[in-house]
């Protein structure tokens, strides 16, 4: 596999009531790779993420997607980017199905349908009960049912182990696993550490001590 | 790939079916300009004529306190399941979808308060003349308040105490929409022809309607910030 | 131009052009407002109705002025900041809003205490006043909003939003208040309009006007001052103005 970066970070710089988060942060994701941001509570990995998927914007540094800046090329790469939050996204009043079928209405998702999706998570027979009767672990599943169907490359993910089992973790690497292989890139947070061999590491506490 | 109508109508259709599984809180607005109204004649005076000279103020005063209630829910829930963010993060243009989320909430919200305000009119003993702008104006007047609402309602909608600030930011914004309204309704019963007026609201509901939902896109990708 | 440009937009380099202002500005203001209000208040003579009541629009009229003046001035201070993410907009934009709020009501009290002798009340429902009184609350909304963000960034693209949106709305607030006036106003209450003024009234007041806008600039000045200190307190060049050695 080639090591073509997907999306690159330059000097990113960000502070919140005055205080760095980090700074000076530069990097890259890339393709057939998984890059795991680790560090401690509030070092700032869900806003780095955010920045990554442009939701937060940039204060100083550079996002580039592909080679060409982020805003040149903005629409391109929300079609390009699936982004799973550590809140699910789902709705509670509705059945995992209805969830995902309004979402693929939004992002192209059309790999497989709901169903397969559902089934493929480990939620065959809960596609149509409405979501307030899951249990948090079954919500995650049914959260991460969209990385079956979406044609993104890029993956985002704050904290997608949150409440799975042994089992879940262990379909959601599967997942990883087959998506960077197929020429994909994923970027996710998370306090345990993967199995995975494609895992690369990025620890924003070690920047911030150098800092200090 | 997808679709700017099918995301359009998706997001119409999505909030609408979410509504509708929450009836009950679809009629707490209803109730809330109900009960508001009927302080009126226990505050002040039964007295039919004192009430219908009051009528289109009150009406008009007691549905924009009915929508500002119901404006707080408008992004917040999306905001607190994170479904607000798939929103966002979608390729297709985001005003359009925060205009379909706009038109899903006044469908329910707005539009129940115009249908049940000549139920009020009658309360107020409001005459009969004032019955069909008192309708068309909060038609379009409701639709106003759901639309500069919006905007509010985006920039507010991580803040924890968000929706007391919400109603000083927009209610303001509301002042030319309540005289426009009100004295539609007014000239009508005083026998005066009220059309000037209507137009005027009229072009006040298409001009925010050009605006808005661009402002309330933006407001968006900075609330979400907060 | 665009070199000129991007320089103003430097806070450190805003913070020492305008020290170099600030001497002129402050000598400027007091001149004109301590003549415009010893001409004002000795010299100008009486109104042939009002008496002496109506010298208070040497006070009341500027600050009306500039308190809508302050609305433009804080929304285009937004946009430029929002449109080309100029750090110094933004904090022009957050220094204007508790200015142009304390203006506002400054008119309006004023308005309220020549109230008293000229229509008997301190409050009327008067066009203008209410249509300050629609101002005052859309400054308080902007400074609300400002007070609830956690970043600075997040905080000054969410007052623009909202300054802008305010704006828009501002002509038809106005617009719509005034007609609402003429369909309730009673027909016993008409004021003399500024242009009708005898012109020894005129021009102290025309001197306090400009004064007024001095006093502005200098007091904006000052707060967008005191908010790149804020901002930019960890930065060399802050530490080394605060700790000289």
């Amino acid at each position: 596999m080639s090591s073509q970066a997907l999306l690159e970070f330059q000097a990113l710089t960000f502070e919140r009531d005055d205080w760095p988060l980090f700074s000076d942060l530069s990097g890259a994701i890339k393709v057939g790779e998984i890059l795991q941001i680790t560090g401690p509570n509030g070092c700032g990995k869900t806003t780095l993420l955010h920045i990554l998927a442009t939701i937060q914007p940039i204060n100083v540094g550079t996002l580039r997607w592909k080679g060409s800046d982020i805003s040149q090329c903005h629409q391109s790469y929300l079609a390009d980017v699936a982004f799973i939050g550590h809140k699910p996204g789902l709705k509670l009043s509705l059945t995992p199905r209805e969830n995902l079928q309004w979402l693929s209405k939004l992002q192209p998702l059309n790999r497989c349908t709901s169903a397969e999706a559902l089934a493929r998570i480990g939620l065959a027979g809960f596609e149509d009960v409405p979501c307030y009767t899951l249990s948090a672990g079954q919500l995650r599943r049914a959260a991460l049912a969209v990385l079956c169907m979406t044609q993104a490359r890029l993956w985002l993910l704050d904290e997608p182990l949150t409440a799975l089992d042994v089992q879940g973790i262990a379909d959601l690497e599967t997942l990883l696993l087959a998506h960077v292989e197929q020429g994909g890139a994923v970027a996710l947070s998370s306090h345990q550490a993967l199995t995975n061999p494609a895992v690369r590491t990025l620890a924003l506490d070690a920047m911030a001590e150098a800092e200090l | 790939m997808t679709t700017l109508s099918g995301a359009f109508f998706g997001v119409i259709h999505r909030d609408l079916s979410i509504a509708m599984r929450h009836r009950g809180d679809l009629l707490n607005p209803l109730f809330f300009f109900l009960i508001v109204v009927t302080l009126v004649p226990l505050g002040i005076s039964p007295e039919p004529a004192r009430l219908a000279a009051m009528a289109p103020g009150m009406i008009w005063i007691s549905a924009l306190l009915a929508t500002l209630l119901a404006l707080d829910n408008l992004f917040q829930a999306d905001f607190a399941d994170g479904s607000l963010v798939h929103l966002m993060l979608s390729p297709q243009p985001l005003w359009l979808l925060v205009l379909a989320k706009i038109i899903a909430h006044w469908l329910v919200t707005g539009l129940p308060v115009v249908l049940f305000s000549p139920l009020l009119g009658l309360m107020l003993s409001l005459p009969e003349a004032g019955f069909l702008p008192l309708l068309l104006g909060l038609t379009l007047g409701t639709a106003v308040f759901s639309l500069l609402g919006a905007v509010g309602a985006a920039l507010t909608v991580a803040l924890h105490k968000g929706s007391v600030l919400l109603s000083l930011l927009v209610m303001p914004l509301y002042v030319p929409v309540l005289i426009f309204g009100t004295s539609a309704v007014q000239r009508a019963v005083d026998g005066m022809s009220y059309g000037g007026v209507m137009a005027m609201l009229a072009a006040a509901s298409a001009f925010t309607l050009l605006i808005a939902p661009f402002a309330a896109a933006g407001a968006l990708k900075v609330g979400i910030n907060g | 131009m665009w070199q000129w440009f991007h320089k103003l937009g430097s806070p450190r380099w805003f913070y020492h052009i305008s020290g170099k202002f600030l001497p002129w500005l402050a000598l400027a203001s007091v001149v004109l407002i301590v003549t415009g209000v010893v001409w004002g208040l000795a010299f100008a003579p009486q109104d042939a109705r009002q008496g002496n009541s109506f010298r208070i629009i040497y006070i009341h009229v500027p600050a009306s002025f500039l308190a809508l003046a302050g609305y433009y001035v804080m929304a285009a201070a937004g946009a430029v900041g929002m449109i080309w993410k100029m750090k110094l907009a933004d904090m022009v934009m957050v220094a204007a809003a508790p200015l142009g709020a304390a203006l506002t009501f400054i008119a309006l009290f004023t308005g309220a205490v020549w109230g008293k002798p000229t229509w008997g009340t301190y409050w009327i429902w008067d066009a203008r006043i209410t249509s300050m009184l629609v101002l005052l609350f859309l400054y308080i909304g902007i400074i609300a909003l400002s007070r609830s963000f956690s970043t600075r960034e997040t905080s000054a693209r969410a007052c623009a939003i909202l300054a802008l949106v305010g704006t828009v709305n501002i002509p038809i607030i106005y617009k719509s208040v005034d007609w609402w006036y003429t369909l309730h106003q009673p027909a016993t209450i008409k004021m003399t309009g500024a242009p009708s003024m005898h012109p020894d009234m005129f021009k102290p007041l025309l001197v306090m006007i400009l004064g007024f806008y001095c006093f502005y600039a200098l007091v904006l000045l000052l707060n967008t001052r005191t908010e790149i200190l804020l901002r930019e307190s960890r930065t060399t060049w802050v530490k080394e103005l605060a700790e000289p050695k």
